[in-house]
């Protein structure tokens, strides 16, 4: 009987796993080879040559000035979100909830129009902006806002769940023994969510670098000036430049290794320490 | 990580945003002025030619510097944007249409916009080939033979795509020469279409999948899209075939007057696209692939580009707007004609 069981299970598992390291291999692992040895078909001299343009240069650092904006922007509205979500309860909080998840719902086309429809010239805001002189879309805040709007939901539903199954019972306990509610916040919640959080921003971060469509509808093309990382590969490859176009992807995909390693290693601290709350 | 240094790090992406957005202001130069032309996708070699050559030309002439912002995309797409608030000086797109566009939905320019320079306001024309396979296999050599059974036809959608618009009425002005009809025409282009495996939504991604995937025997295209093909992408691996009729394709430049005056660039802008018409920037035109409008350095390329009857919008398909609701707009000509494979 158990040994039956045991070969079964053995077979199974076999099956399991094989399909699904062929599954990765194909779907993953390839393409990423693929993107890569397009990249280097030029030698490692090939590959600077074509990075190491401004053009180039001006969507890495555009692309990490979008980041940096928009990933702090996130974890300060994550953190308010999902404390007020779980700590209180109030009228139109389940709204709330939902409107956390619209842009994982709405395509990222539409994502862009909305912004077009609001600050475009013709758009709702459009005469007060010009009047004073704004620039939002076809420029780098319309860029931000986009990739904003795009990534808000990564780091409040990581955090969601997580201060769902802790509770409140830490921070009242905090509260009754006389601490301040910034000082409850600082050394109780904080440290009880903050691999979560690191999740949840490794994840907007990953977003916000790779966002495409969104950012295509709302940044005007201008070389050098309001072209993203995604952007400018769509522009190399359709300018021919075909190793330039994977060399950039080969960038990008590095900034998506980067993050996974770092999330993997999360995973482990979290498993090691903050695994304990569990 | 200990909780300090999660501490810190959060502090530094909080504290890093606003930081490095304070970094990116430009320093303002008065003797400097910047010019945004907003273009259509193959100009690129073109002005990138042109740029500092003006640049060069303007400080001799003012003693000013003048920098460039280029924004390319597709040619509705940009007139779109244009529209909706992307601060374009200068318009150099690929067809009258999308201009008019900006001068009747955002009245950034007057109506008669193409009157204000020469030529139509087009400095530079070009026309609609045929590009095939090295040693022509198929043996491709004018517009009756892209309907042959057998033949697999590559162009964009004309519903997207302003090149494909060109496509599309130098088949019909084809058509209507060789059946002698308006019906002859139609069931030509509809014959034509039947033979065309996948529509791109632009000039360049058709480019790209008939150079780089290698699909289709034939690809319609513009002549300047050809060469760039023939001589730089796949030496050897194509030939350019001049078909017996086609079509005068003008991509039209036009002054943006309101943004120019709100951002003080009117007379260099101006200058720029009257430059256009120099000597020595129809020389880099030609370089370009473009058919240049002076005679005399038409004459000197005359080699480059084969002469070819060709039909004109104005003339033949009553101007853009007429053309565009016959039958590009919903349920017109194309709508009627095209039905996608299964």
């Amino acid at each position: 009987m158990t040994m039956r069981a045991t070969t079964e299970g053995f077979a199974t598992r076999l099956v399991l796993i094989t399909v699904a390291m062929l599954f990765l291999g194909f779907f993953l692992l390839l393409p990423l080879v693929a993107v890569f040895s397009e990249a280097l078909k030029q030698g490692i001299g090939g590959f600077i040559e074509h990075v190491d343009t401004p053009d180039a240069w001006a969507a890495i650092r555009l692309t990490l000035l979008i980041a940096a904006i928009s990933v702090p922007l996130n974890i300060v509205f994550g953190i308010a979100a999902s404390w007020a979500i779980t700590k209180f309860s109030f009228p139109g909080k389940s709204l709330l909830i939902t409107l956390i998840d619209l842009p994982f719902s709405v395509s990222p086309v539409v994502s862009g129009l909305i912004f077009v429809l609001l600050f475009g010239a013709n758009g709702l805001f459009g005469a007060w902006l010009a009047e004073h002189d704004l620039k939002i879309i076809f420029a780098v805040p319309g860029i931000v806002l986009a990739t904003v709007f795009i990534t808000f939901p990564f780091v409040a539903r990581e955090l969601i769940p997580l201060m769902m199954e802790q509770g409140k019972d830490d921070e009242e306990a905090a509260l009754s023994l006389g601490a301040s509610g910034w000082q409850t916040f600082w050394h109780v919640t904080l440290p009880n969510i903050r691999w979560g959080l690191l999740y949840g921003v490794l994840l907007c971060n990953a977003r916000a670098m790779g966002e495409f469509g969104a950012v295509s509808v709302v940044s005007g093309h201008i070389r050098g000036e309001t072209n993203t990382m995604p952007l400018h590969v769509e522009i190399l490859y359709n300018e021919y430049d075909f190793v330039g176009a994977f060399a950039v992807a080969s960038l990008l995909a590095c900034l998506a290794l980067v993050t996974l390693v770092a999330k993997s290693v999360l995973e482990w601290r979290f498993d090691l320490h903050g695994g304990a709350k569990h | 990580m200990n909780r300090r240094a999660f501490t810190a790090t959060i502090a530094l992406a909080l504290a890093a945003g606003p930081l490095l957005a304070g970094c990116s202001g430009k320093p303002s130069n008065p003797n400097a002025v910047e010019l945004t032309n907003v273009s259509y996708d193959p100009t690129r070699e073109l002005y990138q030619a042109i740029n500092p050559a003006f640049a060069a030309f303007w400080k001799q002439k003012t003693g000013k510097d003048v920098t460039f912002r280029m924004s390319h995309g597709g040619s509705g797409k940009q007139s779109r944007a244009i529209i909706d608030g992307l601060d374009a000086d200068v318009a150099t797109l690929a067809l009258g249409y999308d201009i008019d566009a900006i001068a009747s939905k955002a009245k950034l320019l007057p109506a008669d916009w193409q009157k204000a320079l020469p030529d139509n306001s087009s400095p530079y024309t070009s026309t609609i080939v045929f590009l095939v396979r090295k040693g022509n296999p198929k043996g491709i050599k004018d517009w009756a033979d892209l309907v042959r059974p057998g033949v697999e036809v590559i162009t964009p959608n004309p519903k997207t795509s302003g090149g494909a618009r060109w496509n599309f009425l130098a088949a019909w002005a084809y058509g209507k020469k060789a059946g002698g009809s308006d019906a002859a025409a139609e069931d030509f282009v509809r014959k034509l279409y039947g033979n065309v495996p996948v529509l791109d939504s632009g000039a360049r991604g058709a480019t790209t999948t008939f150079v780089e995937r290698g699909i289709g025997d034939v690809l319609i295209s513009w002549e300047n899209e050809a060469f760039l093909a023939e001589k730089e992408l796949g030496k050897g691996k194509f030939e350019i075939v001049a078909p017996s009729l086609s079509i005068l394709a003008e991509p039209p430049v036009a002054v943006i007057t309101e943004n120019a005056k709100k951002h003080g660039t009117t007379e260099v802008a101006d200058a720029y696209l009257r430059y256009l018409y120099t000597p020595e920037a129809q020389t880099a035109i030609a370089h370009a692939f473009y058919r240049p409008r002076d005679p005399k350095v038409a004459e000197q390329f005359k080699s480059q580009f084969p002469a070819i009857p060709m039909v004109t919008v104005d003339k033949d398909f009553g101007g853009w707007g007429r053309a565009q609701k016959t039958y590009f707009d919903e349920g017109g000509v194309f709508d009627r004609i095209y039905t996608p494979k299964k």
